[in-house]
């Protein structure tokens, strides 16, 4: 598994607002003064009439995307997911939202895998804030090949998306002739009958490793990737709770208000069994680089064997 | 349209905004009668429009930034043709689509949902950049109050327009001078107004009066001929205009007449639609 090739969805988000740029005249990429860092420099390079730069003011960037979605361009304004999310949060709600305008927010750097930046940049709220706007879809892709799709999805759907993306280079898992990325439908990347992991972002990486642990421990895990946290594959969720008694949840992202929350208010209401959440607990993240801190804060494919492995313990 | 005609209009259109306010015993009424002239130019006189086709793809486009003037703005539509008079009635009540703020998926008309101070003008720029990356002509304009632009989302908009040079934009604020907790110089004053948007770039034209047909109209052609920056057009009003009791009165900037106070509003405007209908 060490060979395996890596890429950073923000490198993919990129490249597909490239391809689609090719495609689709009437697509445009806002910037507040990071397109660097949001990989949207190549669609500058290529594009530079359609790219904007807003500078250093992501408030009037997600409104100039109102403005640009009302009269009918299919704006993506990329920034980090702090800034996406947090400072520009009532802008995305009243100006993008509330209207339903036809906005892609593409949001990069997001998670505790900002690394060295520390607690200000890494963004572990924003699939929280931005599921509880009506009418948004929330899409979190694990990979490069997904994150693409998930670009060129947002494009199709009609409506405000949210786009996460990340800053560090994460395997290539999705790699193989049947992928199929629609909105709102998991994937089964692997069967089991004891646990099901449903994991989303680079957390299925992680979570697909610790199940080939826990299968030499004999627990058989199934293994869910959830792409889009709204609308949630409940479908699949409930599917997964009866067919395996157990779920567990795993994110980059806290453990409050997001993919763990999703899915606990599915199962509390219609298919109660026993859960756990692992993500960023209730606290604020630091620097370091990014790899410690995703082993520091328990989302590496050890941690999150171990803590499986105890919620089975004694079944076995 | 000529003058007496523009003014026999907005006297209408206060009339929609009394009743409208009333009927929902709330609403902004003060702010949008110190706009109803600027409203009134906006939709008979100023703008490219068609009520019977209010999503045209070229038309001009106008945002309401200060959203809760709502009043004003349905008045004005109603009025223009976009849906009934009698609609009015039903502003801010259960399952009505006149919803207490500029809400564009609903209401025939409006350009943008609008109502938390400080985002109109940014849509505004986006609309004005879109036209200029097609080669359109139209133009966007958008009324901000003059307690709105505290809200730093303005400048931020409003450095964007400078920079991009979006001659196809007009920012008008209405100032009458009050916010909800009193005079703007007292609370936060945004003076010196007209400098601080020279300083971003913009074309600024200073309108002694805003309640003043000719004066608009000297404004809004000087703005038309503007080339390379964006214009803004600082307009004093009067809060409450119109309504003697309503006069530069803060107390009326959300609040709705009670039935006696409705009457004497009405009666009023009725006496003034009458001294107007003898010139």
């Amino acid at each position: 598994m060490s060979d395996v090739k890596k890429i950073a969805t923000r490198e993919s988000y990129g490249n597909a607002l490239v391809k689609l740029g090719k495609k689709y005249k009437n697509l445009v990429v806002l910037d507040a003064d990071l397109a660097g860092a949001t990989k949207t420099g190549t669609f500058l390079k290529e594009f530079p009439d359609r790219h904007i730069d807003c500078g250093i003011a992501e408030c009037n960037m997600m409104g100039i995307a109102a403005g640009l979605a009302a009269t009918g361009k299919v704006p993506f304004a990329s920034t980090f997911a702090m800034f996406a999310s947090g400072r520009a949060y009532e802008q995305v709600r009243n100006s993008i939202g509330y209207p339903h305008l036809n906005v892609k927010i593409g949001a990069t750097h997001a998670g505790i895998s900002v690394g060295e930046d520390g607690a200000t940049h890494q963004c572990n709220e924003d699939l929280a804030l931005m599921r509880v706007i009506p009418g948004i879809a929330v899409l979190n892709p694990a990979d490069d090949i997904e994150a693409q799709a998930a670009v060129e999805a947002a494009y199709l759907h009609d409506g405000p998306v949210y786009l996460r993306f990340g800053r560090l280079a994460v395997p290539v898992i999705n790699d193989n002739p049947g992928y199929k990325f629609e909105i709102g439908k998991g994937i089964v990347l692997k069967e089991g009958t004891d646990v099901t992991i449903i994991a989303t972002g680079l957390c299925v990486w992680e979570s697909l490793k610790a199940a080939e642990l826990l299968e030499r421990d004999g627990v058989c895990a199934r293994v869910v990737n959830i792409h889009t946290i709204k609308p949630l594959d409940e479908e699949l969720v409930i599917e997964s709770a009866r067919k395996t008694g157990k779920v567990v949840t795993v994110e980059e992202h806290s453990v409050l208000g997001g993919l763990g929350s999703a899915v606990a208010e599915v199962l509390s209401e219609k298919a109660p069994v026993p859960m756990l959440r692992i993500g960023i607990q209730d606290v604020f993240g630091e620097s370091g680089p990014a790899a410690e801190l995703i082993k520091k804060y328990g989302l590496d494919s050890d941690s999150i064997y171990s803590k499986i492995k105890n919620l089975c313990k004694g079944e076995k | 349209m000529d003058e007496l005609k523009l003014k026999k209009m907005a006297n209408e259109i206060r009339k929609g905004i009394i009743e409208a306010v009333h009927s929902a015993k709330a609403g902004h009424p003060g702010g949008s009668l110190s706009a109803t002239e600027l409203f009134t130019y906006m939709y008979f006189e100023e703008m490219d429009i068609d009520p019977e086709n209010p999503k045209k793809a070229d038309r001009d486009r106008f945002v309401l930034s200060k959203g809760h003037t709502a009043p004003g703005l349905y008045s004005t539509l109603a009025n223009r043709g976009y849906f009934p008079v009698k609609d009015l009635l039903s502003l801010r009540h259960t399952g009505s689509y006149l919803q207490g703020h500029p809400d564009m998926k609903h209401i025939p008309g409006v350009d943008m949902s609008s109502g938390s101070l400080g985002q109109g003008i940014s849509a505004a720029v986006g609309m004005a950049l879109s036209a200029k990356m097609d080669g359109e002509g139209y133009r966007v304009y958008t009324l901000l109050g003059d307690g709105e632009i505290q809200e730093g989302q303005v400048w931020e908009a409003a450095m964007f327009a400078g920079h991009r040079k979006l001659d196809n934009l007009v920012v008008i604020v209405d100032n009458n001078g009050l916010q909800i907790d009193g005079k703007i110089e007292d609370i936060c004053s945004p003076y010196p107004i007209d400098a601080k948007f020279a300083a971003f770039n913009f074309h600024v034209i200073n309108v002694s009066d805003g309640n003043d047909f000719k004066q608009l109209a000297a404004a809004f052609e000087e703005a038309k001929k503007t080339k390379g920056q964006p214009s803004a057009i600082i307009m004093k009003t009067v809060k409450g205009k119109g309504i003697s009791y309503m006069e530069n009165n803060a107390g009326w900037h959300e609040k709705a007449p009670n039935d006696m106070e409705y009457a004497i509003a009405m009666e009023e405007l009725e006496k003034a639609g009458e001294t107007l209908c003898q010139m």
